[in-house]
């Protein structure tokens, strides 16, 4: 994508004299070069994912899936994610709402923190948990006195994998919503709606297609979580596998047809998220532009700029 | 409805948004609120309407306080400078949403809102645009739509924030008298923000200047127009001509003025600047026995109702004139031409200390002619 921009720009300044020859040269030569770089790195492994898992025909790659132990990874990693993307979600809108709407102190403090599980490696916030809630841990004698079962069981899962993917709805809301401003919400107070409608008819629909942008990114990395997820299962086949770890274990097992077609089932959801993603992209583009003429009219910017 | 704000002060961390305002705006009243960005106009419109709470003072309405009133429960009507219209409602649900909003033993039947919207947007002349989205509408038509919507719950107070600001000038001027007529006719008791004072002095029936945070003066157009009560009045209500000279304090009149000698300093003088507007500068061929100054014609621009004439004087100030075309005429002005230049009209305002175009009211001088 990024190759074609470049080709369409140099095309356009390219001077006709003997400068354009050479930058010729230099388009071809870029383009081929991305390219051949997106075909080693991205479309060959995503055909091997696919050549491998039916390399041994339908019948190995359906019964791989249909296998009790993988059925139950698919189920616990839908656990996961409906746990996960709900609880992300609500955080998020509440986090984006309440940096942006209200004047709150050490307002970039807190879109740091929120950063955080982005730039800590996913294993350590796996070994935060075991630490927490392990028997070893620090809530670990209180727990097992209770019989609660986080580390090794679901609970635990669902736990890391929220930590991982928290950042995703605030990350996409605060920019958007505070590029919005408070305007709608205060007109819609002005006019007498109390918090929840102002939320549900005027708040909700600004906000609808980065919303939906977020959980779907947030959803994509709930089911391919891997590192954090792996430090707190335990690995308990048919009980604390997710998908991601269900292909680890087969293909340490070599059973590499099985692994392939498990792998293949995440992949395809994959390209379903980068097919979404493009939907959404494109809508809120158009959202976007209706924002821009629902504001001011271009030919004012200037007294804008000079008023208050 | 009768609002009065009394001794409100508002603080944005160091920023003195509001420094002890009062004010009291009589009910159907239109009210403007003139300033340049910063002097607090906008923070003062907020603060009626309940959008900030003031640090201190209060705020009443109809003589009773309504400073700790929610927003929701003040009953104004608040349009905003980039409208804040629901972008993905039609104009007939913008204008229909505080209706719909209220409770339901409040709430009117179906029929009733619909009747309500479509006389709202006869009042506003928009009858036809009910169904269209306001990425659908012009500058104009979207403030005509966020009037109406803020009309549509029958406030007692409207309060518009630089509600022409974001227009382009023809449809500014349209929209003014449109607004001046509309007042007139539902006459609800209604504050406007504005940094242009053209606009407020046309629109409406009293203008609060205000400055840094404070109110400079309250009067009519004609008032703050012609006698401003300080030297920033005088400044922001249009182009004036300062002279910095020294003025006899003592005996304040026509003769305590020497517009000719500016670095003299005669005993028991004061600093001063005199403030001419550009109307009050008679061009006269030569002397005329009326004080005034000698100076060469820089620039001339015949093209508008009255001619614009700038002025070298023997100080080396530029003076900004406007003359009637006839005189102009008459006296053939031409660029370079020797001119002598005597002041009609002019306003003093002393500057002991060097506190700014600011100068507190108590140090008024009087008018002189």
């Amino acid at each position: 994508m990024a190759a074609i921009v470049t080709n369409a720009k140099l095309a356009h300044a390219a001077p006709r004299t003997a400068v354009r020859h050479s930058s010729a040269i230099v388009r071809w030569l870029l383009v081929l070069t991305a390219v051949a770089f997106l075909g080693l790195m991205l479309i060959l492994p995503l055909v091997i994912v696919f050549y491998s898992a039916l390399e041994k025909g339908w019948q190995t790659a359906w019964a791989a899936l249909t296998h009790p132990d993988a059925l139950a990874a698919i189920r616990l990693t839908a656990l996961t994610v409906a746990i996960a993307v709900p609880v992300n979600v609500i955080f998020g809108i509440a986090a984006a709402w309440a940096i942006t709407k209200f004047r709150v102190r050490c307002k970039s403090l807190l879109i740091t923190l929120i950063d955080l599980p982005f730039s800590i490696s996913p294993v350590i916030a796996g070994m935060i948990f075991v630490l927490l809630f392990g028997a070893q841990g620090l809530l670990g004698p209180w727990l097992s006195a209770h019989d609660i079962k986080i580390i090794f069981a679901w609970p635990g899962i669902a736990l890391a994998t929220m930590f991982v993917t928290l950042p995703f709805v605030a990350r996409e809301l605060i920019p958007l919503m505070q590029a919005q401003g408070c305007d709608d919400e205060e007109a819609a107070i002005s006019l007498g709606a109390n918090g929840w409608q102002t939320f549900f008819r005027v708040t909700l629909p600004n906000i609808k297609w980065g919303l939906a942008y977020g959980t779907i990114l947030c959803t994509a990395r709930a089911l391919g979580e891997f590192g954090a997820v792996s430090v707190v299962s335990g690995h308990i086949r048919g009980e604390t596998n997710t998908l991601p770890l269900h292909v680890e274990i087969l293909y340490n097992e070599y059973q590499f047809a099985a692994a392939f077609s498990v792998a293949g089932l995440l992949v395809g959801i994959a390209l379903l998220t980068i097919i979404g993603r493009s939907f959404i992209e494109w809508r809120m583009q158009k959202s976007l532009l209706r924002h821009a003429n629902g504001g001011p009219t271009a030919s004012s910017t200037l007294e804008q700029a000079g008023s208050e | 409805m009768g609002i009065e704000v009394a001794n409100v002060t508002k603080q944005f961390g160091a920023f003195a948004a509001l420094r002890d305002v009062s004010l009291r705006v009589k009910a159907g009243e239109l009210i403007a609120l003139l300033g340049p960005s910063g002097s607090g106009k906008t923070t003062l419109l907020r603060v009626i309407a309940g959008l900030e709470a003031p640090d201190s003072g209060s705020v009443l309405f109809e003589g009773e306080d309504a400073t700790t009133r929610h927003v929701r429960d003040r009953r104004v009507g608040f349009v905003f400078q980039h409208y804040a219209l629901f972008r993905h409602m039609t104009v007939f649900e913008n204008v229909a949403f505080g209706l719909r909003v209220r409770p339901r033993r409040l709430r009117p039947t179906r029929a009733d809102i619909r009747r309500r919207v479509m006389e709202l947007l006869h009042l506003v002349q928009l009858e036809g645009f009910a169904k269209r989205y306001p990425s659908q509408l012009s500058g104009g038509q979207r403030q005509r739509v966020a009037l109406a919507r803020a009309l549509a719950v029958e406030p007692k107070v409207l309060l518009l924030d630089e509600p022409f600001g974001a227009l382009d000038a023809k449809v500014r001027q349209e929209l003014r008298r449109w607004l001046r007529r509309l007042h007139e006719e539902i006459h609800v008791t209604s504050v406007f923000v504005t940094h242009d004072q053209d606009e407020a002095l046309e629109v409406a029936d009293r203008v609060v200047v205000m400055n840094t945070g404070q109110i400079e003066q309250i009067g009519t157009p004609e008032e703050v127009f012609r006698s401003p009560a300080s030297a920033f009045v005088m400044n922001f209500l249009g182009t004036v001509n300062v002279f910095h000279r020294r003025v006899d304090s003592l005996t304040p009149g026509p003769d305590a003025i020497e517009l000719q000698c500016p670095d003299e300093l005669p005993a028991g003088s004061r600093p001063a600047r005199i403030f001419v507007r550009p109307h009050h500068l008679e061009i006269n061929a030569g002397p005329t026995g009326a004080p005034g100054l000698r100076g060469l014609v820089q620039y001339i621009n015949a093209a508008s109702p009255q001619v614009k004439v700038e002025v070298l004087s023997e100080f080396g100030e530029v003076l900004q004139i406007e003359t009637s075309q006839d005189r102009y005429q008459e006296l053939a002005l031409q660029k370079g031409s020797e001119v002598f230049v005597t002041p009609k009209e002019m306003r003093v305002f002393f500057d002991d200390g060097h506190h700014g175009p600011s100068t507190p009211s108590t140090q008024l001088p009087d008018r002189m002619s």
